[in-house]
């Protein structure tokens, strides 16, 4: 079982316990009426959908409700980290720390 | 026309009359209970305290209890607060003159007592989290999951939990944990 680590909960719990909530760290556009359909098409819909680390939003449904953001490998699936939403994009620690085991 | 009493229903609870377990787990329906969830701004947090005589837990996985009342964590701003029927949990918080949102969950859950030393194992037929006294001690609590539906657990002494759970899920829920008490028991 996958355990992920849950920053407002501040343990590791089972992967039952969460949803992910997809891509991290787009900003709304500030006037939204005044921007181009490109724009918007690019704001709304399109994702980088990176291969190995990218940062998600995902939400503790189960438990304490929070949605918050993870670094995570999607080749490994390994969540590397994760931090309480609203955060600016934090780095990855080096090899393996603050990792979910 | 003589009233027979049969044009009046007569209300039951979600589990009435409910019993079963195993050598090692005893499961009972909780008497009903009043109860709220709670969302609260941290600034806020002491004056409902206050105000309902018990204090929030702001720590994770913490609960506490006073005035007759158990709060629980659920979540950074958020608590299941319940206590005995008609002790005005709503008129409580309200006298707070604080911001908040309380809204009256007292039908919306049942609650089923979990018994004796097969109770964690019971439990964990469907929860996955850690329970042992050291991860969970007496007094935790957590939202979760137990198989398929959602819960909050609350260790309430060492061989004993309260399994909070929504009223159309409870059979499911006491039906489940028959099966985990049957299987502590092996
Ligand atoms: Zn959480």
């Amino acid at each position: 079982m996958l355990l992920i680590h849950c920053p407002y909960c501040e343990e590791d719990r089972s992967e039952l316990e969460f949803r992910w909530a997809g891509e991290a760290h787009i900003a709304r556009p500030e006037n939204i009426s005044a921007i181009s359909d490109e724009e918007f098409a690019e704001f709304f819909f399109l994702r980088n959908n990176e291969k190995g680390l990218t940062y998600e939003r995902w939400r503790h449904i189960h438990g304490c409700g929070r949605f918050f953001n993870a670094a995570r490998d999607t080749i490994s699936d390994k969540f590397l980290m994760t931090y309480k939403a609203g955060l600016p994009k934090q780095p990855v620690p080096a090899s393996g720390e603050g990792e979910t085991r | 026309m003589v009233d027979s009493g049969a044009n009046v229903a007569t209300r039951t609870l979600p589990l009435s009359g409910v019993h079963g377990g195993s050598s090692v787990v005893r499961l009972e329906a909780a008497a009903p209970a009043e109860r709220i969830n709670l969302r609260v701004r941290a600034e806020d947090v002491a004056a409902l305290s206050a105000a309902l005589g018990v204090d929030l837990p702001v720590k994770p996985k913490t609960s506490s209890s006073g005035n007759g009342r158990t709060a629980l964590w659920i979540g950074p701003d958020e608590w299941l607060v319940f206590g005995d029927v008609r002790t005005g949990l709503v008129a409580s918080a309200a006298k707070s003159g604080a911001l908040h949102s309380a809204t009256d969950v007292s039908h919306r859950n049942t609650a089923i007592l979990v018994s004796g030393p097969g109770s964690a194992a019971a439990i964990n037929t469907g929860c996955p989290q850690d329970l042992s006294l050291d991860a969970f001690p007496i007094g935790a609590c957590s939202r979760t999951l137990f198989g398929k539906v959602e819960i909050v657990l609350l260790r309430t002494a060492e061989d004993a939990f309260r399994v909070e759970v929504w009223r159309s899920f409870s059979d499911y829920a006491f039906g489940l944990l028959s099966e985990g008490a049957r299987d502590a028991a092996l």
